[in-house]
């Protein structure tokens, strides 16, 4: 199977630091904002944002964990059904500044579900999303990440799969073929 | 295990512990969407479900009809007592009917045990058993047992006893099934007359003093009284059936650890159960209530994902 690595550990530490400095950039103090990482692999690149963010600025955030699957649009459309993962907002994200949070954007279905579903617990002041892989030209929906670890031009025939040390193992993203 | 075997749920009987477990699991998540601000998904959203009660429900009919409104399905309702069923239509034309208006899954309670099951041979549609006659009630043994695994964290090792009338229950035949396939021990206790004969072959233990199996027990579910469904006097008077069967205060009062207690509904207070031990805080009743909505939805949501578009 050919497959090229897009980040390796040290490369995806520098990339969540920019993030970061980018996110300061635009939230300030971060006093009304909270971060929501997208299930599943999301929350763990959630987690590492929250807590880099919490050592370069001085307030603690609000990072809650968010699962789109009983919004998606492909229910009775897939083989196989996905399964659920814990939604976990403890915090009202009315009037507030969201920051989604995801590790791969691709056909923006799956951003598009967990806006439906972030929807259902209140109305949030602005919503912004950061991803860390932005597929580029694949999307089946009008919609783009406003901050974004790297970008990449992929094919229909390939996957980006993400290894995060949370899971097991070392930190590597590679893009490779399907199987 | 992502998704059921089974395209119908007509009895726990048909079912694996494996798939119950899914069910939970998924029932987990919804019952957390149940506690959002927006209580609803659009999951079901292209679906049409019919809810055909040929027998009087208000906890079960409401409970789906709720479920399924929480999920997004259009849902449409039928009873017996205001349909064509009273000129004399047949079960399968009432529903062959009722299926060319384009539904897609049949909620159904019948007073015949089997009638899903009939129905399930005959017709394309998804069908979900909200009671047949005597038989099975599927969901409700689903959510008590769900409603068990939130108090105690899992069902398996637990001990349940189920007090009353077992022969006209079809709620404890179908918990009967789903503790056992959980790995629960299960005990059925009441009047002698109200056990069926061959009960001890399901492998349950059969107590005729309620004291003792209250003893034996971590949770007792208490069924209703079924005066509808008795054509003949199994016990002398009501008054009798609540001297000796009946669970109050001074009875829970007089064991030596607390017992949680379950009731199916509707109760009747005085009879089988006082007000007391039924508003008290070891009665789970209003949890069973609140976990029957989170349950059907996953049944349901389940069931919808077996017929895809």
């Amino acid at each position: 199977m050919q497959q090229r690595l897009l980040l390796d550990s040290n490369l995806l530490q520098i990339t969540i630091l920019r993030l970061c400095q980018q996110l300061i950039e635009s939230h300030d103090d971060f006093r009304n904002s909270v971060i929501i990482g997208l299930q599943p692999r999301g929350i763990f690149l959630a987690n590492r944002i929250k807590s880099v963010l919490e050592t370069l600025q001085e307030n603690k955030l609000h990072l809650g964990y968010l699962d789109p699957t009983f919004h998606r649009d492909d229910f009775r459309r897939r083989e196989q059904p996905l399964r659920p993962a814990e939604t976990r907002i403890d915090f009202a994200i009315e009037g507030k500044n969201v920051i989604l949070v995801d590790d791969v954007l691709y056909t923006g279905r799956s951003v598009r579900a967990a806006l439906d579903a972030m929807s259902t617990f209140g109305r949030p002041n602005k919503v912004e999303y950061l991803v860390l892989i932005d597929r580029l030209y694949s999307r089946d929906v009008p919609i783009e990440a406003n901050y974004i670890g790297k970008k990449v031009n992929t094919l229909h025939s390939q996957r980006v799969k993400v290894e995060l040390k949370e899971q097991g193992g070392e930190d590597n993203i590679w893009l490779m073929n399907k199987s | 295990m992502s998704q059921l075997k089974t395209k119908h749920l007509l009895g726990i009987k048909d079912i694996t512990e494996e798939e119950i477990q899914l069910i939970f699991q998924t029932a987990d998540h919804f019952k957390d969407v149940l506690n959002r601000p927006i209580k609803k998904v659009p999951s079901l959203r292209d679906v049409t479900i019919a809810n055909v009660f040929f027998e009087n429900s208000t906890r079960t009919r409401l409970s789906f009809e709720l479920a399924e409104k929480r999920l997004s399905a259009d849902v449409i309702n039928f009873s017996s007592s205001s349909s064509s069923v009273k000129k004399g239509e047949t079960l399968l034309d009432t529903v062959n009917n009722i299926l060319s208006m384009k539904v897609d899954m049949i909620v159904m309670r019948h007073a015949s045990p089997g009638a899903p099951h009939f129905l399930a041979k005959h017709i394309k549609a998804t069908i979900i058993n909200a009671g047949d006659g005597t038989h099975e009630h599927p969901t409700q043994a689903l959510l008590d047992s769900f409603s068990i695994r939130e108090k105690f964290g899992d069902v398996a090792g637990r001990k349940i006893v189920i007090i009353g009338d077992i022969m006209h229950s079809r709620v404890a035949l179908s918990n009967i099934f789903a503790l056992q396939k959980l790995g629960a021990k299960v005990m059925v206790c009441g009047p002698a007359t109200l056990l069926p004969k061959y009960v001890k072959e399901l492998g349950v233990k059969v107590e005729l003093d309620v004291k003792k199996a209250l003893e034996w027990c971590d949770v007792a579910n208490v069924l209703r009284i079924q005066l509808e469904r008795q054509q003949m006097s199994y016990f002398p008077s009501l008054r009798e059936y609540a001297q000796y069967f009946g669970i109050n205060k001074k009875l829970l009062d007089s064991l030596d650890k607390p017992i949680t207690i379950m009731h199916p509904g509707p109760i009747n207070r005085g009879i089988e159960i006082t007000s007391d031990v039924a508003d008290s805080e070891h009665a789970i009743i209003l949890q069973q209530v609140e976990n029957g909505v989170a349950i059907r939805m996953a049944v349901l949501y389940l069931l919808a994902n077996q017929a895809p578009v």
